[in-house]
């Protein structure tokens, strides 16, 4: 093949009922390569993984591998190992209650003469392999005995003995430490100096400058470009993924109230942290105020929002509400010091289907005064009917089931369950997700009365505009850390753009 | 990384084992007058239980993958009411066939029987659970169709085969009773079978292609997938070696009792199930073995054999330690997978 490239994918373009999920993208990937593809959510990172390794048919285009003639189809995952191609998730898909050696060899064992396993021959195999790549694990022992970061490397380690030219990581670092990181940087320097083609799928920024050679990036499903690793700074990367064109970026004026920094304090989050998902972090958050959490997917912006709510106990760290220190082990110690939480996957943690609309609102109230209270059928009545004619809920009635309402009701519904609670402290994370503009602008309005009144909110969007619009101060995450807050004058898509890239111009 | 040299699953085996050792002890220290130090003791616990042995062994085989088979008590059942009117003399109501082509029969019934539970488990993805539900209602009804009333056996080479004793050799174990005769200790025909089968399973589960995939697909089934293993084909074939060692476990069954009714075998598969979980085999699979099994099987026999030398207690006894005994065995096993977590 031309330049040395060991993969090549051409015009590939695949569509899922409704959506184009792909649309006529290239990947090209070298020998001896590390090359990131980046993208936000849904950009269709996966979806083009997928295609590659057989999980999900293409309708056009071609995948060529170095060494095999003509354009192929994998038909699944072992087809596509068969030629090369292997993959490692996220999370570590071996067997723990099996050895290591064997994690690394079923499937192809190594057999004696009588057709028994030989397991002379596969650990002592296994323990070479192991050295090859300097790690030190003693083969015999259970998977399960090693750490995530060990399991991980032992995955790689089998799709490296499969001979494999094309190693796709997908996500490999999510739930490592730094110094887990560190090893498999290693490991994957080692591999490539092999001459092995790695593609390396992450969403963190750091990481991609720190061991790639070159970024593809996508956006709702269009290649928006290949770059070398010097072409593209961290900045012009954000800008690539968000869809910004950086340098013609129109500022939008917020139309919140400003500057709020000198309102009493409601929430004083003092070190607070969750191992593997947010170092800690402080926080001040004033009476009125909305502060925005804005970094990219993964950064940790709705994990640091579980710590304050107590949906992830916060492991060190204090925690004052109205000046008073509080402990929160749970979500009902939050609810108890008046806090609310909209989860950012309402089908998962917020709705319940089968529930009327009206059951559905008084749910977290009641929840809150205990499961022995009853709240008197026509008091709930009376608060369902406010809360559906407030936020204009489009219901045929309050006796409808939610899971009948559109994406966007149920989201009001859901907003209305904690409003009800007469919150003074409200997290909504990706409220306007997934729902029509008309709504968004409700909501997003909602946001900056409810604050008119004196609430204080913690706003996440993936949308900057959207932020900039609700927000009095932002807080820049990235890689599971706070790493800045951004005053009401700095607040600029550029500015946030900045800050979200980090790397020396942010407000470190 | 520390590293222990023997993991916890190790350890739940020796723990299982040295519960039967000083639970046996036990009662050798306290009935030693009734008889209990004597080896034909030990030996009549593996006599009474041969047939469980074997249907035990089966069972941990499916446990392994993360399965379950509750049908094998009443298949046990229906094999025995099978064997007993097939040897029926044909004037008496029987079929009047001889013994041999009878337990040839019940082998193929077995596996048979097994590959219809596989399939719809293993290709149609419907729980073992149901299957082998829907199973156990169909032994326990075809053995009140093949015969209602308790049919004795009275075929001649069956009854020797029931009957035939292997001494120990070199008299091991030999005393003289209270008659002043010399008693040599001595083992069944169904003793000798389930032993094989448990060396063969341990064997077969630790050193072939098949048992390690056992392993794998109980450890996760997903993974087991994407490293390419086939693991439709793999439970399959673990619910047809269930379904012959059932069969098995039938015959050597039969053999001790040497009669079919209707109720036999009540609770046979719990009996099973709970034996393997007592030797350290998890209900969500991948992890126990076989020699674990035998040594639940051996604690269960124990408990009984205790409660009978005893005398005065009650039979329902065994239950009610057996049930302790699961608890603490669970919570062992919880307690290990905790600390397996806290490690990480």
């Amino acid at each position: 093949m031309e330049n040395n490239l060991v993969l090549s994918m051409r015009g590939i373009s695949m569509t899922f009922p409704g959506v184009k999920a792909l649309d006529n993208v290239d990947f090209n990937l070298k020998k001896g390569e590390i090359r990131a593809l980046m993208g936000e959510n849904g950009a269709g990172k996966s979806t083009l993984i997928k295609c590659l390794t057989g999980v999900n048919k293409f309708e056009a285009g071609e995948i060529h591998v170095d060494g095999i003639e003509g354009p192929i189809v994998n038909k699944d995952t072992m087809d596509a190992q068969k030629k090369g191609i292997a993959t490692v998730y996220q999370e570590v898909n071996l067997c723990p209650n099996l050895s290591v050696a064997e994690n690394l060899f079923i499937g192809r064992e190594p057999m004696t003469k009588i057709g028994t396993v030989d397991r002379k021959t596969m650990n002592k195999k296994a323990a070479g392999l192991m050295k090859e790549l300097e790690l030190d694990i003693d083969v015999t022992q259970n998977l399960e005995e090693y750490s995530l970061a060990l399991q991980q490397m032992i995955a790689i380690a089998r799709a490296v003995d499969m001979k494999s030219k094309v190693l796709i990581l997908d996500e490999p670092t999510s739930s490592l430490d730094d110094r887990e990181v560190e090893m498999l940087f290693k490991m994957m320097i080692n591999l490539k100096n092999q001459g092995v083609g790695i593609i390396f799928v992450t969403h963190f920024l750091e990481q991609v400058y720190a061991v790639c050679d070159g970024i593809t990036v996508l956006r709702n499903g269009t290649l928006v470009g290949e770059y070398t690793v010097e072409e593209l700074p961290r900045v012009k990367l954000v800008a690539a993924m968000m869809g910004k064109d950086f340098d013609d970026l129109a500022s939008i004026k917020p139309e919140s109230s400003g500057d709020l920094t000198h309102a009493p304090l409601e929430i004083e989050a003092k070190g607070l942290s969750h191992s593997g998902t947010i170092k800690p972090f402080d926080l001040n958050i004033h009476k009125g105020e909305v502060v925005g959490l804005t970094g990219l997917l993964g950064s940790g912006r709705s994990e640091l929002a579980r710590v304050i709510y107590g949906a992830d106990k916060a492991q060190t760290g204090t925690i004052k509400v109205d000046g008073k220190e509080v402990k929160i082990h749970t979500p009902i110690d939050a609810m108890n010091v008046g806090m609310g939480l909209l989860p950012d996957d309402r089908k998962a943690e917020g709705i319940v289907g089968d529930l009327s609309v009206r059951e559905n609102i008084i749910l977290a109230m009641q929840a809150k005064l205990g499961i022995f209270k009853r709240i008197p059928m026509q008091k709930q009545i009376e608060i369902a009917d406010k809360y559906i004619e407030m936020l204009s809920i489009k219901t045929a009635s309050r006796e409808t089931l939610i899971k009948q309402l559109s994406g966007g009701n149920q989201q009001k519904v859901i907003l209305a369950r904690w409003l009800a609670t007469n919150p003074d402290f409200l997290i909504l994370d990706e409220p306007t997700r997934g729902i029509d503009v008309g709504t968004k602008t409700e909501i997003q309005k909602l946001v900056i009365k409810l604050a008119g009144e004196g609430k204080s909110l913690i706003f996440i969007s993936s949308e900057i505009e959207e932020m900039l619009r609700t927000c009095n101060r932002m807080a820049v995450l990235r890689d599971g850390e706070k790493v800045g807050e951004l005053s009401a004058e700095e607040m600029s898509q550029e500015g946030v753009m900045k800050a979200i890239a980090g790397g020396g111009e942010a407000h470190e | 990384m520390k590293k222990s040299k023997i993991n916890s699953n190790t350890l739940l085996l020796i723990i299982t084992i040295v519960l039967f050792v000083v639970m046996y002890g036990a009662g050798c220290a306290v009935y030693s007058n009734k008889g209990f130090t004597h080896l034909q003791t030990l030996l009549n616990i593996f006599i009474t239980n041969a047939g469980l042995i074997c249907v035990a062994a089966g069972m941990t085989c499916v446990m392994l993958t993360g399965g379950i088979d509750i049908s094998v008590g009443s298949c046990v059942a229906m094999y025995c009411m099978f064997l007993a009117v097939g040897m029926q003399a044909k004037e008496d109501g029987g079929w009047g066939m001889s013994s041999p082509v009878l337990m040839l029969l019940v082998l193929i019934i077995g596996i048979v029987f097994g590959s219809v539970q596989g399939y719809l488990i293993a290709y149609l993805d419907i729980q073992p659970f149901i299957v082998s539900m829907a199973g156990l209602f169909f032994g326990r009804g075809m053995t009140a169709v093949i015969s209602n009333q308790q049919v004795d056996i009275q075929e001649p080479l069956f009854k020797a085969i029931s009957q035939l004793r292997i001494y120990m050799p070199f008299g091991i174990g030999a005393y003289v009773n209270k008659k002043g005769k010399l008693m040599v200790p001595y083992i069944s025909v169904g003793v000798v079978v389930a032993l094989l089968v448990v060396v063969v399973i341990y064997l077969m589960l630790k050193y072939t292609k098949f048992g390690r995939s056992i392993y794998a697909i109980g450890g996760n089934q997903q993974s087991a997938t994407l490293m390419g293993l086939n693991v439709k084909k793999v439970k399959f074939m673990t619910y047809i070696l269930s379904g012959f060692l059932t069969a098995i476990g039938g015959i050597c069954f039969c053999l001790n009792t040497m009669n079919g009714n209707t109720q036999q075998a009540i609770g046979l598969e719990m009996d099973a199930i709970s034996s393997a979980v007592i030797g350290g085999t998890l209900l969500t699979g991948g992890v126990g073995n076989v020699i674990g099994t035998l040594f639940g099987v051996m604690i269960n026999g124990t408990i009984s054999s205790l409660v009978k030398t005893n005398g005065k207690l009650d039979s329902s006894w065994p239950n009610v330690i057996t049930a302790i005994l699961l608890c603490f065995f669970i919570l062992l096993q919880a307690v290990f997978a905790k600390m397996k977590e806290a490690k990480k």
